[in-house]
């Protein structure tokens, strides 16, 4: 029996509900966090993020399903008796204690012996390099260490699980880069399991060890990064995680490896259907081409062997060292098309109105059904 | 050179109120606090008013009970006005919650002299509820219920109500949500969230509401008169007494000094004994 418990994940959702009213904030979800990893929940804003967290930390109850913490049922457990802490989106520090009491209020709770708590207090300071901050007040700290204190205040009760709502959501840009790499570490320091929830992706993509990307109160997808961003299962996903150049149209035809398909502005494709199938002639779909997997060349010879071909004039040049890009306008439905140029270089003399010549193999273009995207 | 004569003329009604109406009737208040009347038009200037007071028992004990009344309704409108408060700011909502606040004001529509009448209405020998016990036999006779310290307990802290209930309102509803959840997720339990979050953070209206209330209770005269009757023993009545029936003018005035030194004494030893400062409580209290 121990033995089993032990092996169980962390935090895992089987088949919870959740509706305010009659809206369906969360719809059948089910998700297994292993211990010790990171993982983010990546979705719209109002999409049911926040719900599901506070479900798992036992502010809310879900209306059907289950929450098990290390193999142990939630239900009906108080927050204040779960193994989970959270940090909050904006961190619900306590202004009228000074530091160490913020971080020391969770071991006072349980009783711990005040000498203890001083010595535990000191030992969690100084591993967010925040040692002779002890006796500051909140409003004294910058935005990035109050991140850090509220991270602290809940990793001092060695919790099974962290919860974490956008905690980064009110840091200015620079301090959220910044800030990202050090949660990252903290999360490896401290070998702490996290559920960390944002509508950034590049915060989930940079941190996680598994991403759920989530729409309307469901999982979309459930995968790491690179399989998120290079093995989207559904359009919502291709469009959400990552930029895109997206065409719809009808299908002429299709078999199990290969779609093709004209837009309305008589644009041909080719492109890889999901592996779910389910295309047919006739069809209505949207494809996903990312802005890296686009070739450029001066002459139509260069990508003659490519499944796609388009010819059209640089409307501007988007220079940003490794991430520089061109906006290419196609003629013919008078759309932009956004292509990165290559690493190395061969483009960079590219000037506004030149004509050029666009390519891409069909597994590049990712194609699903047409329904709504993110 | 003209604007400055705008923020004159604009600060001229605030200093005539405060110079007219508060100041002037109070340095005349003192300089006849400090005669002491010898015979039909002969004064003398001495401490012997303010003697009085010290030397005659009653004078004293009469302060001292309405002191020690004024406090403990204090601390009664504070212990139901707080789970009152509490319910209006943070768990109420909409609707609910204007009419919650509406229900607390509505007593005050109707002038004081008419809610306490209503209470003795109720309460006299006569009244509503002494019929209704006899009518459901749990009183063999007529109940007297006015008249007793209780009543004018009653009374004080039905008068009170709104006075801490704002205050209370407005500092909850400035309390964040994730504040609370975030004691509860730590590991509190509804005891402890309120003594280390809500409360510290509710500390500045408690304070002001009940600065507030005990200053009104102190120098209530109607509630405690009308509902205690003659033996209510309250310090206003003493005043009352001096100005009105007896025309000693100069013993009332003391009387009436007395009750402003003693008073801030009090509110002073209050703030010192529960840690706050009168800046922190009026001025913006989040600064903490
Ligand atoms: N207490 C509530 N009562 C009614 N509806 C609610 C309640 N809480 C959330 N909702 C609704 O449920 C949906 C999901 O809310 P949730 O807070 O989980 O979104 P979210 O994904 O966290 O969004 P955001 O990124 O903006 O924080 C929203 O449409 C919201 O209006
Ligand atoms: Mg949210």
């Amino acid at each position: 029996m121990n033995d089993s418990t032990d092996q169980a994940p962390a935090l895992e959702c089987r088949d919870i509900v959740r509706t305010f009213g009659k809206f369906k904030a969360v719809d059948h979800v089910s998700f297994s966090v292993p211990e010790g990893s990171f993982f983010s929940i990546l979705g719209p804003s109002g999409c049911g993020k926040t719900t599901i967290l506070r479900m798992a930390a036992g502010f809310l109850e879900p209306d059907s399903g289950d929450i098990y913490i290390k193999g142990k049922s939630m239900l009906g457990v108080g927050p204040n008796k779960r193994p989970v802490n959270m940090v909050f989106q904006h961190l619900a520090l306590f202004p009228m204690m000074n530091v160490a009491d913020n971080i020391g209020y969770g071991l006072r709770r349980r009783g711990v012996a005040k000498a203890e708590i001083a010595v535990r207090v000191k030992a969690v300071l100084e591993r967010i390099g925040l040692a002779d901050s002890g006796a500051k007040r909140i409003s004294q700290l910058s935005g990035g260490q109050k991140q850090r204190i509220a991270i602290a205040r809940c990793l001092v009760l060695e919790p099974d699980v962290l919860l974490l709502d956008e905690p980064l959501g009110a840091l200015d840009l620079k301090l959220r880069e910044h800030m990202k790499v050090e949660l990252k570490k903290l999360q490896n320091d401290f070998g702490t399991t996290f559920v960390y929830i944002t509508h950034d992706q590049s915060e989930a993509l940079v941190m996680s060890d598994q991403v759920a990307v989530m729409n309307k109160g469901v999982f979309e997808q459930v995968g790491s990064a690179q399989e998120l961003y290079y093995h989207p299962d559904t359009a919502f996903v291709a469009g959400f995680v990552g930029d895109s150049n997206r065409w719809r149209g009808r299908i002429d035809a299709a078999d199990a490896s290969s779609v093709k398909l004209t837009t309305a502005d008589g644009l041909s494709f080719a492109a890889t259907p999901p592996k779910a199938g389910g295309l047919g002639a006739g069809g209505e779909v949207d494809i996903f081409v990312r802005p890296e997997s686009v070739q450029i060349a001066r002459a139509e010879a260069d990508v003659q062997a490519m499944d796609n071909r388009l010819q059209g004039r640089v409307e501007s040049v988007l220079f940003n060292g490794a991430n520089s890009r061109v906006l290419v306008r196609e003629p013919r439905s008078g759309g932009e098309i956004d292509v990165a140029l290559p690493q190395t270089g061969a483009f960079h003399e590219l000037r506004k109105g030149e004509d050029i010549w666009l390519g891409w193999g069909k597994d590049q273009a990712k194609c699903f059904a047409a329904g709504e995207a993110g | 050179m003209k604007k400055r004569l705008g923020f004159y003329l604009l600060l001229a009604p605030l200093l005539l109120w405060l110079f007219g109406l508060i100041i002037v009737p109070h340095i005349d208040m003192f300089f006849l606090s400090l005669q002491e009347k010898l015979g039909p038009g002969d004064y003398q200037t001495s401490l012997a008013n303010y003697a009085a007071f010290f030397n005659e028992p009653l004078y004293w004990n009469t302060f001292a009970r309405t002191a020690i009344m004024s406090i403990l309704a204090t601390m009664i409108t504070l212990l139901i006005a707080f789970p009152v408060s509490y319910y209006i700011a943070k768990l109420a909502q909409g609707r609910i919650r204007a009419v919650l606040f509406t229900l607390c004001l509505l007593p005050f529509w109707v002038s004081e002299l008419v809610r306490t009448f209503g209470w003795m209405i109720l309460l006299r020998e006569t009244g509503v509820l002494s019929h209704l016990l006899q009518w459901t036999g749990l009183a063999g006779q007529p109940v007297e219920m006015l008249y007793n310290d209780a009543t004018i307990m009653v009374g004080l802290v039905y008068t009170s109500m709104l006075f801490m209930v704002v205050p209370l309102v407005t500092t909850l509803d400035s309390l964040d949500n994730a504040h609370v959840e975030a004691g509860y997720d730590l590991g509190g339990n509804g005891w402890s969230v309120l003594r280390e979050i809500v409360i510290p953070h509710a500390m500045p209206g408690i304070v002001s509401g009940s600065i507030v209330v005990f200053m009104l209770c102190l120098g209530n005269y109607l509630t405690p008169i009308l509902l205690g009757g003659k033996s209510s023993l309250w310090f206003t009545e003493q005043i009352y007494d001096q100005f009105i029936t007896r025309f000693n003018w100069e013993q009332g005035s003391a009387f009436g000094f007395l009750l402003l030194i003693l008073s801030s004494a009090i509110v002073w030893t209050g703030l010192r004994l529960t840690g706050q400062n009168l800046s922190s409580t009026m001025g913006d209290g989040g600064e903490r």
